[in-house]
């Protein structure tokens, strides 16, 4: 009667297949790498970056033991392995002076690193080690609130510039625009204009919401953004912040940043191993760095650029292809004036362009140097560790008026992209706060793992004596199936690629504890039945299925409250959470499923079971 | 081996009186001391920041206490941490000043006194975190208490949800006011450790809740508080063991674990044992003074009733 079908067999010992193909890249540790990225945002990472690399090593002779490349968004890195430290770190230097001759104005970043150092059959499975998180491997934590009022005001005060330039074009007189908290006022003489305006502006802006209002003897329009608009421009402003925040960490060189959106308004920025948080920090809240110039194209300065002199007031600046300009000194514009920039394309040509949005103060001081300066070239400067490269330089074609301006050329739609992406890599949409910060030491991070390791192992060990002393083979059988949970419980953590934190082994610790309550259920079960008088395979199958309904329940009602942590909790919370809810459910399946195998396994065949090992079964004298 | 050599069923029930009127007073005395002593709540919650800093020798505690009132703190508190070497700063949320120049200006000054302190841990959190943590602490318990009532209302019925859940808050506020009592941190893992603790104390009321269920079943003529004395019996021996065997687990974690999860172990300690004591004594003795019937259980698990058969030919 305690017979399982071959099919359930079969399908505990994948179960435990599995969980040891999965858990077992977690036990190989790391090994060194050297990471190689991009220093500057003008210059992109690309798969070729792998074969040089390698090229380099062969070169110098060191040897490595495997070399990958990553694509991850915007920023490609290109990881090679070491077998010990020593070749690690010869590598890097030998990288370091080949790829960055100039080690004053490095162009790419060289970093020793740490790497999963699993097999790669294992790593062609799928199976990956789990992430340790920042309290087990130190680094810091940030959580970032992006100011989202102040980029809808941004954004306000870009629509004014825009609305002028609209009114302007269609020669729709008006007595003024102006941007009023959270809407935006335009004031006409007549209503005649103001109809025009009205009927006008709502095919060319369908973004937004138009109300007719007259203040005295005023006649106004009050604009207000739709609320799809409103949560496009945040959601734009919070991916904007994300990708300069991605340009900017690279520059720290760290192995594993990870920037993630938390909320609608919310950044969190973890980056483990980085312990210098001052720096972490001054580069993350750097401000705008991108200035407009003019350039001296003059027969003075072309001789002066030649000769390799610089002039009184003119500072030489390499463009991305490094041939040189010279540029005034005077910053006509800052990123702080530049609200947008979006690849696109020209409307006559149809050529690839790169369309520039100002703030009304930019399109003033913007029209001003145009009309002045029509002929002559400018400068869009890009700032990073305190040097400057020029983005582009176009030539002035004629006044612009309305802060709306286009770059087009000689480039392609990828080139367009880049240069928008760069634009705009320089500055925030929004400005930033931290509002929660964490920094842990790494010393105090291999701490925590061996505490939180050690603590779980002390647990289950005693937890084992008592059970194989207790209930004898039946407790064989039941820590069995409490090592089986283990087991699948880090098996389907490292498929999940989830981050372990201190509160998560915590929760596997708390799991295995709650866990054996199945198998108590169990075996307290069979020893009733046999007190009862039942036979023992009988008194098997009964203390099975009568203890299933119980561990149901039971467990469900713990499931109900793993669940309102992963709803309701943050941070360690929901680490805990995460773990507690995937452990119990594990705990179902080895406890009921796993253990009932195995007793079947041992005494399922014997027909005439005389004893079961499960304990003294004691019976009441009547 | 067998620990519980029960040979007739204890009568529980007749002492529920006297068992729940202790329950009612610890269950005040708790709410006496988190209204009066309140809670000493970790900056998770309060907002601030805390350092954790290490020295080579025993850590100069005056020494760091002058050096940070020095900067002009006044709010502020010097701890011994785990050892005597490790310290921990707490400083309160100044208006207008980011956790950067905070942390900063302290490790500079310390480094000034004592060249060998290290700065282990920094964790900073503004105010508006805090403000959220408990908002969503406080929904996590509502949403918890509320499925569990549904949940056993819907599996067993009104009466029993209702008792279950008196029976497991009463737990949580006692574990509150031994915090509340002793001044020990609140921190966002205690705060998971009482949260897990109300899930574990109602799967053992639960457990016991389907033996009554069971035994209403089997013992038609038993009265009802019979029925719950005989249910409880049966279970005893697997309650001090589940529990027994937790405990091993949340007593490795309380020696071996460090300071960090040293307060978490501890809710879980207190949880576990007023678990047992509440599941036991207070569960079931409110349920009965409900006035749960047979028909109350019986009725909606015909199905059930009839499984349960085949296996008793």
């Amino acid at each position: 009667m305690n017979r399982y079908p071959i099919w359930k067999y079969l399908t505990v010992l994948v179960a435990v297949v599995i969980g040891l193909l999965y858990t077992l890249p977690n036990l190989y540790g790391e090994s060194p790498a050297v990471q190689i990225s991009s220093a500057k945002s003008t210059l992109k990472l690309d798969a070729g970056m792998l074969d040089r690399a390698q090229d380099i090593l062969k070169k110098s002779g060191v040897t490595s033991t495997g070399a990958a490349f990553e694509q991850n968004g915007p920023v490609g890195t290109v990881r090679v392995r070491f077998a010990n430290t020593d070749q690690q770190i010869l590598a890097r230097d030998t990288i370091e002076k080949a790829l960055n001759p100039n080690a004053a104005e490095p162009t790419y970043t060289v970093a020793l690193n740490l790497l999963p150092a699993s097999p790669s059959w294992l790593s062609a499975i799928g199976a990956h080690p789990m992430y340790l998180g920042l309290d087990l491997r130190g680094g810091v934590h940030f959580l970032l609130q992006v100011d989202m009022q102040g980029a809808l005001t941004a954004r306000y005060d870009s629509l004014i510039t825009d609305l002028r330039a609209a009114l302007r074009d269609q020669k729709i007189e008006n007595t003024g625009i102006e941007r009023s908290a959270m809407t935006v006022v335009l004031s006409f003489s007549n209503t005649a204009n103001r109809d025009r305006a009205i009927s006008s502006l709502r095919t060319r802006n369908p973004d937004l919401q138009m109300v007719e209002r007259t203040d005295g003897t005023r006649l106004q329009i009050v604009a207000t953004l739709s609320q799809a608009a409103i949560t496009a421009v945040q959601a734009n402003a919070l991916k904007q912040n994300i990708t300069t925040l991605h340009n900017r960490i690279n520059e720290l060189g760290v192995a594993e940043p990870v920037i993630q959106q938390q909320g609608a308004d919310r950044i969190v920025v973890q980056l483990p191993g980085v312990q210098d948080v001052a720096k972490a920090k001054a580069i993350l809240g750097r401000t705008a760095t991108l200035e407009i110039r003019m350039v001296d194209d003059s027969p003075t300065a072309q001789s002066a650029l030649a000769a390799g002199t610089v002039p009184f007031g003119l500072e030489r600046y390499q463009d991305r292809d490094g041939r040189p300009l010279l540029l005034r000194r005077q910053v006509i514009l800052t990123g702080e004036n530049l609200q947008d920039a979006q690849a696109g394309r020209d409307n006559q040509s149809q050529q690839a362009a790169v369309h520039l949005t100002l703030d009304s103060k930019g399109a003033r001081i913007f029209r001003d140097i145009t009309r002045d300066n029509v002929g002559k070239r400018m400068a869009i400067l890009l700032f990073e560790k305190g040097r400057g490269e020029i983005v582009t330089a176009p030539v002035i074609r004629g006044e612009i008026p309305g802060g709306q301006v286009q770059i087009s050329g000689s480039m392609s739609a990828e080139e367009a992209a880049d240069t928008a992406l760069l634009l705009r890599a320089g500055s925030l949409a929004a400005p930033m706060e931290i509002i929660e910060e964490r920094t842990i030491g790494p010393s105090l991070g291999a701490e925590n793992i061996s505490k939180g390791f050690n603590s779980t192992l002390y647990g289950f060990i005693a937890i084992a004596i008592f059970m194989l002393i207790y209930y004898q083979l039946f407790g064989i059988f039941s820590t069995v199936g409490l090592a089986l949970n283990v087991l699948m419980l880090l098996a389907i953590l490292s498929m999940l690629q989830a981050t372990l934190t201190l509160p998560g082994i915590a929760a596997i610790a708390l799991t295995l504890g709650m866990a054996i309550d199945a198998n108590v259920l169990i075996n307290e079960r069979i020893r009733e039945e046999l007190r009862n008088g039942e036979a023992p395979q009988q008194a098997i199958a009964l203390g099975f299925d009568r203890a299933w309904g119980t561990i149901l329940d039971s467990n469900l009602t713990t499931l109900i409250v793993g669940v309102a942590l992963l709803v309701f909790g943050s941070g360690p919370v929901r680490g805990f959470a995460v773990v507690h809810c995937l452990g119990i459910l594990t705990s179902m399946f080895t406890s009921v499923v796993g253990v009932r195998a195995l007793a079947n396994l041992w005494y399922g065949r014997q027909k005439k079971l005389q004893s079961i090992s499960i304990g003294t079964v004691w019976k009441p004298k009547d | 081996m067998e620990f519980f050599r029960i040979g007739r069923t204890i009568p529980f029930m007749r002492h529920a009186l006297v068992l729940n009127a202790i329950s009612f007073i610890t269950f005040l005395l708790a709410v006496f001391f988190i209204v009066t002593r309140g809670f000493h709540l970790s900056i998770e919650f309060t907002g601030g920041t805390v350092m954790e800093v290490n020295y080579t020798q025993s850590a100069p505690i005056e020494q760091v206490r002058s050096v940070v009132s020095g900067l002009g703190y006044s709010d502020f508190q010097v701890q011994n941490f785990g050892t005597s070497r490790d310290l921990m700063i707490r400083l309160p949320l100044t208006p207008g000043q980011s956790s950067a120049t905070q942390s900063e200006t302290v490790m500079k000054a310390l480094k000034a006194a004592d060249a060998t302190a290290d700065l282990r841990r920094v964790e900073f959190v503004g105010p508006q975190v805090g403000r959220e943590l408990v908002e969503n602490g406080l929904l996590a318990l509502l949403f918890v208490i509320i499925g569990i009532v549904l949940y056993l209302a819907i599996r067993f019925e009104w009466k029993f949800a209702v008792a279950g859940v008196l029976a497991n808050l009463h737990d949580v506020v006692i574990i509150l006011g031994f915090f509340a009592f002793f001044g020990w941190e609140f921190s966002l893992s205690v705060l998971a450790g009482v949260l897990a603790v109300l899930g574990y104390s109602v799967n053992e009321s639960v457990v016991i809740m389907d033996r009554i269920r069971e035994n209403f079943r089997k013992e038609r003529n038993m009265s009802v508080a019979d029925v719950i004395n005989g249910a409880i019996t049966q279970t005893i021996s697997r309650t001090i063991i589940t529990h027994g065997s937790t405990q091993m687990m949340v007593m490795a974690m309380l020696i071996f674990g460090g300071p960090t999860l040293h307060y978490f172990a501890l809710a879980l300690t207190i949880g576990i044992w007023f678990g047992i004591y509440s599941s036991v004594f207070v569960a079931a003795a409110i349920a009965m003074w409900l006035g749960v019937k047979r028909e109350d259980l019986i009725k909606p698990v015909k199905k059930a009733e009839q499984t349960d058969e085949v296996y008793e030919e």
